[in-house]
């Protein structure tokens, strides 16, 4: 780990200002931060430690219906927090399938959404890649890619971006709240993380100094709560991120479905929303024909980007997984066991 | 720049003089104060060997800046057993045997005592595996772990309802 200056702002415009010196990095919880650090991924010159920003921390309900969630929250407190998990089932389903409960303790809502790309060949300084060194090539081509992308990948780099928060947030039209030198401004969650194109290495719609201060849920998430799911396929039972996921939301009315909503994780660079899928399900009767359409929609465009074109089948049917469960309905209790969609039938002993 | 943290550890008072930022938690507990019982296996956020708690929350030691937590409070594995009594979830683990080599009983420990707190899981094996997850055993005594999760909430719970 490279030596750094340690700074802590005690204002938003303090830190905003203290990021606009090039080779500063923010710091919330570190776990993703240090961790790159550690390996010499992350090399920033000054750390901004958000810790002390006032009011970043909080949970609030805006006259219009929306609602706000702070930058600094931590996720485990958001999963938990009583009124927000009624209402939003399906964000504290993903958060609750996202790391393990020490890290959920301490990862905050920004960190979760800024995350970096688990990719191995990115995470390693010996290989080439793109994304980490710009015009270095991307060994992730040709090696191991069950972490890689199907959608919206292209010839300079095929990461996926990890986070599970992140998947029903797309699926309910979050905005990512940003103050920085130029004032402040929103983004749609759908647009933060950037495709890679030919500028891999630009990762999030942030430039250089911009703090995310909120999420914001839009007063049209509300009214998903009774038929919503998160489906993660992972390599282990817990504690390890999705290999594919799915969040779908459905809005059932006298038997058909007025509104629907689905987005796939561990497939893109950014989470995915499947608007066509969406649009295919608006006024049809919740069953399995509709759904292996809409299914099937999400994943139209997918094309393996290395070994991975089982990534692809393997997501249609999470989708299919999803939209049905979430027709089945919100569980009561969360998360819902056992967290593998392959898991035995309840009862089954496992050790 | 000369740095310092002020850290109440096992309910004593600390204050580190750091010449460097870079320190963790983990470090600082096990280099600076010698409490060698927090464990360092992955370093990474991804074993649980450190698991301390801060601020009466279970995190991963090694992912966290020391000059972060000015003020903290902390308890790790030292800090558990009053004299020769010990805490219900380490006698939990001696008579469950819940443990091979022990490297990862510590983190283990200091887990079950941030699940059991935060009250999510309660006597239910499947919900107890999920919560403990964050924790690997290299010697597989998962089976052991879990057992003694959920004895010690039983008698934990029935204590305070008591
Ligand atoms: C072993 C392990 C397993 C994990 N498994 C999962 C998983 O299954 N699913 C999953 O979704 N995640 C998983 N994670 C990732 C975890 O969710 C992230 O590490 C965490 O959410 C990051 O939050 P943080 O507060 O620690 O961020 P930090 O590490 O402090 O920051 C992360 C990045 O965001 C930037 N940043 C932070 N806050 C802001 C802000 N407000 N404005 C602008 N920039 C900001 C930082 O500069 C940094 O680049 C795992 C992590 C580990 C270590
Ligand atoms: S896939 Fe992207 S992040 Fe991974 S090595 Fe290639 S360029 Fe780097
Ligand atoms: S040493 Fe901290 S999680 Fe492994
Ligand atoms: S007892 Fe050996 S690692 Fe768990």
């Amino acid at each position: 780990m490279n030596r750094f200056e340690y700074l802590r702002p005690q204002s938003v415009a303090e830190a905003v200002a203290a990021a606009a010196v090039p080779g500063s990095a923010f710091l919330a919880a570190g776990t993703n931060l240090l961790d790159l650090m550690k390996i010499g991924v992350a090399r920033p010159q000054r750390l901004i430690d958000l810790k002390d920003l006032p009011d970043l921390d909080i949970i609030e309900q805006l006259p219009d219906g929306a609602v706000r969630i702070g930058a600094q929250l931590r996720n485990a407190e958001l999963a938990h927090d009583p009124d927000f998990r009624q209402r939003f089932p399906i964000v504290a389903e993903a958060l609750l399938s996202g790391a393990s409960a020490q890290l959920r303790n301490v990862a905050t809502v920004g960190g979760n959404l800024i995350q970096r790309t688990r990719c191995a060949y990115f995470q390693d300084p010996a290989s080439a890649c793109n994304r980490r060194a710009p015009g270095s090539g991307c060994d992730a081509r040709g090696g191991d890619t069950r972490q890689h992308a199907v959608l919206g990948w292209s010839e300079d780099c095929i990461a996926t971006h990890p986070s599970d928060f992140c998947v029903p947030l797309a699926a309910l039209g979050a905005m990512v709240e940003i103050e920085g030198p130029a004032g402040r401004r929103e983004v749609a969650l759908t647009d933060f993380h950037l495709l890679p194109g030919n500028t891999p290495e630009r990762e999030t719609a942030l430039g250089q100094g911009e703090l995310v201060t909120a999420l914001r849920l839009p007063p049209a998430a509300a009214g998903f709560a009774r038929h919503a799911r998160y489906v993660k396929l992972r390599e282990r039972t817990s504690f390890a991120f999705a290999v594919v996921s799915a969040a779908a939301a459905l809005r059932i009315v006298d038997g058909r479905i007025q509104e629907a909503r689905l987005a796939l994780g561990g497939v893109a660079a950014r989470p995915w929303r499947a608007e066509e899928a969406e649009a295919s399900l608006r006024g049809a009767t919740p069953g399995a024909e509709a759904f292996h359409r809409a299914a099937a929609l999400a994943l139209e465009g997918a094309r393996p980007s290395g070994d991975n074109e089982f990534k692809i089948e393997l997501a249609r049917r999470i989708a299919l997984r999803a939209l049905t469960l979430a027709a089945a309905g919100t569980p009561d209790r969360l998360p819902a066991l056992p967290a593998s969609p392959f898991a035995p039938l309840p009862g089954g002993l496992h050790v | 720049m000369s740095l310092s943290v002020t850290l109440t550890v096992n309910r004593v008072q600390h204050r580190v003089l750091l010449d460097d930022p870079r320190v963790t938690l983990l470090d600082l507990l096990r280099e600076r104060l010698q409490l060698t019982g927090t464990k360092k296996g992955c370093d990474r956020g991804q074993c649980g060997a450190c698991t301390i708690l801060l601020n009466g929350r279970r995190v991963n030691a090694c992912l966290a800046l020391a000059l972060s937590h000015d003020g903290a409070e902390i308890l790790t594995i030292e800090g558990l057993a009053d004299g020769a009594a010990l805490h219900p979830v380490q006698a939990a683990f001696i008579a469950h045997d819940a443990f091979q080599c022990g490297f990862c009983t510590p983190g283990q420990i200091m887990s079950a005592i941030g699940l059991i707190s935060e009250g999510q899981a309660g006597s239910d094996a499947e919900r107890v595996r999920e919560g403990m997850s964050g924790n690997l055993c290299r010697c597989g005594a998962y089976r052991g772990i879990t057992e003694a999760v959920v004895a010690a909430t039983r008698s934990m719970t029935k204590e305070k309802a008591a």
